[in-house]
């Protein structure tokens, strides 16, 4: 919202200055966002006296004159009829921005005779579009001072400062400038001029112009008034308001068209005018059916959808209502008898119908934040006054259609209340005062709403207008008291703390975190399962950015593309987020996922540079699962989704069915897609899923160590390849329960030599079985005894044979 | 005793001029050996009078002991000289880079959360989380954001999508951390104090703007809360994580449908010289907005307003990142640019804490 200082001061009489007014402004909640004086352009503008003036030699409308300015006598070649001896002008010398012509001044040559500058007009220098010479200072002002100096001392209704603020969509009454002028007259910043008094506007004639509303449509337009003028001139409006139109960057048309965009913007009480010779019988205000095209004013086609509201007339749609009018009932400058409308209409319909014709108009705008309906007569007067004042012509009596809706209510002001939830000092008689300032009407601990604050719904509300004019800057900070004496109790969940764990335990085995988008392409999506229409976004920005991600791997993927298109080729990436099963709320689970992409770390002298592979990934995953603290003991299945590699791939799960995590590699077509030079393995944990621990005690089992030393047998059996190790381990450990406490496979000898070795299909795999002796040292006899029994149960699990 | 004085020398000249164990092995078989020169001497004694004996003994155990000793010594000496020869030949280039190993890192928006979430529980908030597909209700209608009301234009909402035949309102993403609270308060009612971190997503793009980023919400409901606690939780907040000692804010009236009062806080700073220090200068800088929750919102949330009133606020947690890190793109946050991550990030084990400080 633009307005200038002294429309302003139209509303509002004070003495405060220009700061005071901005910081209150800002104070009261409607914030100052710009501030432009429009005379900072001219600046460099400085007055001259014209010493000499001769004909151009080569022109006869060209003088040559000599200017007397701070820089000297400068010759300079004027145009202007009135340029001459004797007059004191403003002179723009080289180097100087000229606003009104857009260029920088520079020294020419004009028929052949050198010129070193300009002298201006008041168009060239945007004070007004006169143009028929050259300005003429009055007085004798001193020659070389600045030009705007001038005009603040003889002339100080130019410095007229504009002011923008944002107005929150709570305050259609800030869209006005008497609502702006209201706001800081409660604050203390002047007084309120008193511009309601109502005009008598004399209607010499009742128009046959009838006006209906249909029934279904008065829930969305209550009240349509209205009065004919005949005989208007309608040419250009008074220069005050073109003034007043172009500080706010408005462009002036007409007197009718100003006079309704004054209104606009003086009251928030936006108008529309027919011209009534254009206007085929009488005005109906209706839904409209659906598929009628209208051509509005902004010179598009617009095509109607079922409901909207709509006026017409015997021709058919005429104006989309309350949002913009028709280009066939428009005012043009041969416009003589005109309609002006003055209507209340229903801010949603209006913010539906708007937002569907993706129309923006100052008249939506107002219409959906709402107007004061109480004003729609008035306004409507006010207007034809105006109109009237400038443009003549003879006024009928007011056509009415429907009635003006009533939006009476109050509420209780609690002013203990108020003070209690504001944590300030303000007086009930203070409050009474700001209140009424602002237009309420206070009976008893009753505040009845003035018509123009459509967002005062409750006794809340009253609090933010009594805490607003009061000024919240005032407010001093009162400590929050604890909870309870002593040491703050832990706050977070036992999730949160597994999400905190998870993070810095990956970040701590070398992964850097990244943050990625939740949303992805449909192509990626779809390679880990997801981009199905329910987890679509329905008005993405990109097609980059189209569905919920199904996983955290494409956006990890995605990052591992960039920074190898950037010349890093290794990487170890994370990312701890959710992903999303599905379009509702409860579809959105928690995950941590690491990928490693090439190898190990760069080339190295020690030769430990190697290719990540699968057991990188499910080391990390299982280091994971520990910090989270997940059962020490889970199933390591295969048969993981589709996206990882099918053979070198896994799950680790607590139980066939609650999956803990998946590692290995990833897909070599997967790796292809996303266009990475692998390989690249990654592990995904699902933090949800591990049971949370249900002990409550700190205290641990206890220890039990022996000091009997532990006995080490190693074994090597050849099985076949597919035969699991541990399948191998599981089957040696159960030969002895008690003595046996761990297995470990030390080597695998596989491949073709091996094959050429053992036969086809076939591998070798050494292990080592450590015991533990309870009681006594074992013997020679009591070892070769559980050896054999792990030989035996080994055989009998995988089919292999002990290696000779 | 000649003859000894004799064998001394001789011996110890040998064992000084031995050049390897085995030479000092002969050596020590030669004199102290069972068939030794001075065993057998030794040996003799029985046969000398007792006054020779008595001079002769203690003198041959001398010479053992010093014939022994210089043994010993000269092996040590020979040992250390081989060891010395060794280590010459040990050299490494020690100029050559450690064993490679990955150096991980945290993003600053999780370090910048964790910050926040160690203030906010010295103070004795907890930390309250809600999903990021949301329905119109808790996104919008249960924060007094009327659906056709300008002000849920202004959200940038994404919607997700519905088929034709499905009539209910489409799904939302979050445009705000908001409806966490009403998810909390139907689930634990008042009073309470929380917080709630997290994505939230707009449907805009450009220089400072990304379709996704992170805000926290925080909340306290209790019998007498007034927006002076408001304030001066929020100068406490921001002296904690700014580790600034003269926080100076400024209140401004505003307006947000879910709170009532509202108020748009600025804090002062300055920006001499493009560098950004907060609590001095004379600007003011937008870094919140706040208020006292609206009373059809603790309705929503089934909250008794005649008891209970407290207040709300909404922070940027990429913004105040970029702020106090000296971060200066937000669209840096979200490309994964390894030198990006390395130069930005946190070290695992550098988790904030008040007692430990909570910046880096």
């Amino acid at each position: 919202m633009k307005f200038t200082l002294s429309w302003l001061k139209e509303h509002l009489k004070t003495d405060a200055s220009l700061d005071d007014i901005l910081y209150a402004l800002t104070d009261l909640g409607l914030e100052v966002e710009d501030v432009v004086n429009p005379l900072d352009k001219l600046d460099d503008f400085t007055i001259g006296y014209v010493a000499d003036a001769e004909k151009h030699p080569d022109a006869d409308k060209l003088r040559v004159c000599k200017v007397n300015t701070d820089e000297g006598e400068l010759q300079i070649i004027c145009g202007a009829p009135n340029a001459r001896k004797g007059i004191y002008v403003v002179v723009a010398k080289p180097g100087v921005y000229v606003p009104g012509l857009d260029i920088t001044i520079g020294v020419g040559k004009i028929r052949g005779i050198e010129s070193f500058g300009m002298m201006a007009s008041e168009r060239e220098m945007e004070l007004s579009d006169e143009h028929d010479g050259i300005i003429e200072l009055e007085g004798s002002p001193s020659i070389g001072s600045k030009f705007v100096d001038y005009l603040k001392k003889n002339k100080p209704e130019t410095v007229d400062p504009i002011i923008e603020i944002a107005i929150t969509p709570n305050r259609p009454d800030a869209l006005g400038v008497r609502g702006i002028a209201r706001d800081l007259a409660a604050r203390g910043i002047g007084e309120l001029i008193n511009r309601d008094t109502e005009v008598e506007i004399d209607g010499k004639f009742s128009s046959k112009l009838k006006i209906s509303i249909d029934q279904s449509t008065l829930n969305g337009c209550p009240l349509f008034v209205g009065r004919v003028i005949k005989g208007v001139k309608n040419g250009p409006s008074p220069n005050w308001l073109q003034t007043a139109l172009r500080a706010i960057g408005l462009r002036p048309i007409s007197l009718l068209v100003d006079i309704t965009n004054y209104y606009t913007y003086d009251r928030n009480r936006p108008l529309h005018v027919f011209d009534m010779d254009k206007v085929s019988g009488n005005l109906r205000i209706h839904q409209a059916k659906g598929g009628e095209t209208i051509t509005a004013l902004d010179d598009k086609e617009y095509v109607m959808q079922k409901d909207m509201m709509v006026i017409s007339d015997d021709n058919g749609i005429e104006s989309i209502a309350g949002i913009m009018g028709g280009l066939n009932t428009g005012c043009d400058e041969n416009t003589v008898n005109v309609f002006v409308e003055s209507a209340y209409w229903d801010p949603t319909k209006i913010a539906i119908t708007g937002r569907k014709l993706k129309i923006n108009s100052d008249a939506r705008y107002r219409f959906e934040r709402g107007v004061d309906p109480l004003f729609t007569i008035s306004g409507c007067d006010h207007a034809v006054a105006l109109i009237q004042k400038f443009g003549g012509g003879e006024a009928s009596n007011l056509i009415t259609a429907g009635s003006v809706p009533d939006v009476s209510r109050s509420y209780t002001l609690d002013t203990d209340r108020v003070e209690s939830l504001v944590g300030m000092e303000i007086s009930a008689k203070m409050q009474i005062k700001y209140l009424t300032d602002l237009g309420f009407i206070i009976k008893g601990d009753q505040a009845y709403v003035p018509s123009w604050r459509p967002d005062i719904l409750g006794s809340a509300d009253l609090v933010e207008e009594v805490a607003r004019i009061a000024s919240l800057t005032k407010l001093v900070g009162v400590p929050l008291p604890r909870l309870s004496d002593g040491v703050p109790k832990p706050i977070l969940t036992p999730m949160q703390r597994r999400e905190a764990m998870a993070r810095r335990t990956i970040a701590a085995l070398g992964y850097n975190e990244c943050v990625t988008y939740s949303f992805i392409d449909r192509v990626s999506a779809e390679l880990f399962g997801g981009g199905s229409d329910n987890v679509m976004i329905g008005n993405p920005i990109s097609s980059e950015m189209s569905h919920m991600r199904p996983s955290l791997l494409p956006g990890l993927l995605q990052a591992a593309q960039r920074n190898q298109a950037r010349g890093v080729m290794d990487m170890a990436l994370f990312e701890v987020g959710p992903v999303f099963h599905g379009g509702e709320p409860e579809e959105q689970e928690l995950l941590a996922s690491g990928l490693l992409v090439g190898h190990t770390g760069p080339r190295d002298a020690y030769g430990v540079r190697r290719a990540v592979d699968a057991f990188d990934a499910k080391a990390d995953a299982e280091a994971v699962l520990s910090a989270i603290g997940a059962p020490e003991k889970l199933m390591v299945l295969r048969g993981a989704k589709a996206w990882w590699h099918p053979g070198r791939s896994g799950k680790l799960s607590l139980g066939p069915k609650n999956i803990m995590c998946a590692f290995g590699e990833l897909h070599p077509k997967v790796v292809e897609a996303f266009n990475i030079k692998g390989p690249a393995v990654a592990f995904a944990i699902h933090l949800e899923n591990p049971p949370l621990p249900k002990k409550k005690t700190t205290t641990r089992a206890a220890l039990k160590t022996s000091d009997l030393q532990t006995v080490d047998r190693d074994f090597a059996f050849v099985v076949d390849n597919s035969v699991e190790a541990l399948t191998i381990l599981n089957a040696a450990k159960g030969a002895d329960k008690s003595l046996i406490f761990d297995a470990y496979v030390f080597d695998v000898f596989d491949g073709v030599k091996a094959e050429g070795q053992m036969g086809p299909e076939k591998k070798s795999v050494a292990f080592t079985v450590k015991l533990q002796p309870k009681e006594t040292t074992l013997t020679d006899k009591e070892i070769e005894a559980v050896s054999e029994k792990i030989i035996e149960k080994v055989t009998k699990a995988t089919g292999g044979a002990l290696r000779g | 005793m000649e003859a000894l004085n004799d064998l001394k020398s001789k011996y110890l000249n040998a064992v000084s001029e031995a050049v390897d164990e085995s030479a000092l092995e002969n050596l020590r078989i030669a004199a102290v050996g069972k068939k030794g020169e001075v065993s057998l001497k030794m040996r003799e004694l029985g046969k000398m009078s007792p006054e020779e004996r008595q001079t002769a003994g203690p003198a041959l155990n001398a010479l053992k002991d010093e014939i022994n000793s210089a043994l010993t010594a000269k092996k040590a000496a020979l040992s250390d000289a081989a060891l010395n020869e060794r280590l010459q030949n040990e050299w490494l280039d020690v100029s050559m880079s450690g064993r490679p190993r990955r150096q991980g890192s945290l993003h600053p928006i999780s370090q910048v959360t964790e910050e926040i979430v160690a203030i906010f529980a010295s103070l004795g908030f907890s930390v309250a989380e809600g999903p990021q597909i949301e329905n119109d209700y808790y996104n919008f209608d249960a924060l007094n954001i009327a659906p056709e009301h300008p002000a849920r234009q202004e959200h940038d909402t994404f919607y997700m999508h519905r088929d034709k035949e499905d009539e209910r309102a489409p799904n939302v993403l979050r445009t705000h951390t908001s409806p966490v609270q009403i998810r909390y308060l139907e689930k634990n009612g008042a009073p309470c104090r929380i917080i709630c971190p997290g994505r939230v997503y707009r449907a805009d793009y450009d220089q400072t703007h990304t379709p996704m980023f992170h805000q926290y919400e925080g909340m306290c409901i209790d019998k007498d809360i007034s927006m002076a606690n408001l304030k001066w939780t929020l100068e406490e907040f921001c002296r904690a994580f700014f580790q600034v000692d003269n926080i100076e804010l400024r209140f401004r009236a505003s307006h947000f449908p879910f709170t009532e009062p509202s108020a748009e806080v600025d804090i002062r700073c300055s920006w001499a010289g493009g560098q950004l220090k907060i609590g001095e200068g004379d600007d003011w800088m937008e870094i919140l907005g706040s208020g006292m929750v609206h009373p059809k919102v603790l309705h929503a949330g089934g909250i008794d307003t005649d008891i209970y009133q407290g207040f709300a606020f909404g922070m940027g947690i990429d913004r105040l990142a970029m702020l106090k890190y000296g971060i200066p793109d937000l669209r840096a946050f979200f490309d994964s640019d390894l030198r990006w991550l390395r130069h930005y990030g946190f070290a695992s084990l550098d988790a904030p804490n008040l007692h430990n400080g909570i910046s880096r």
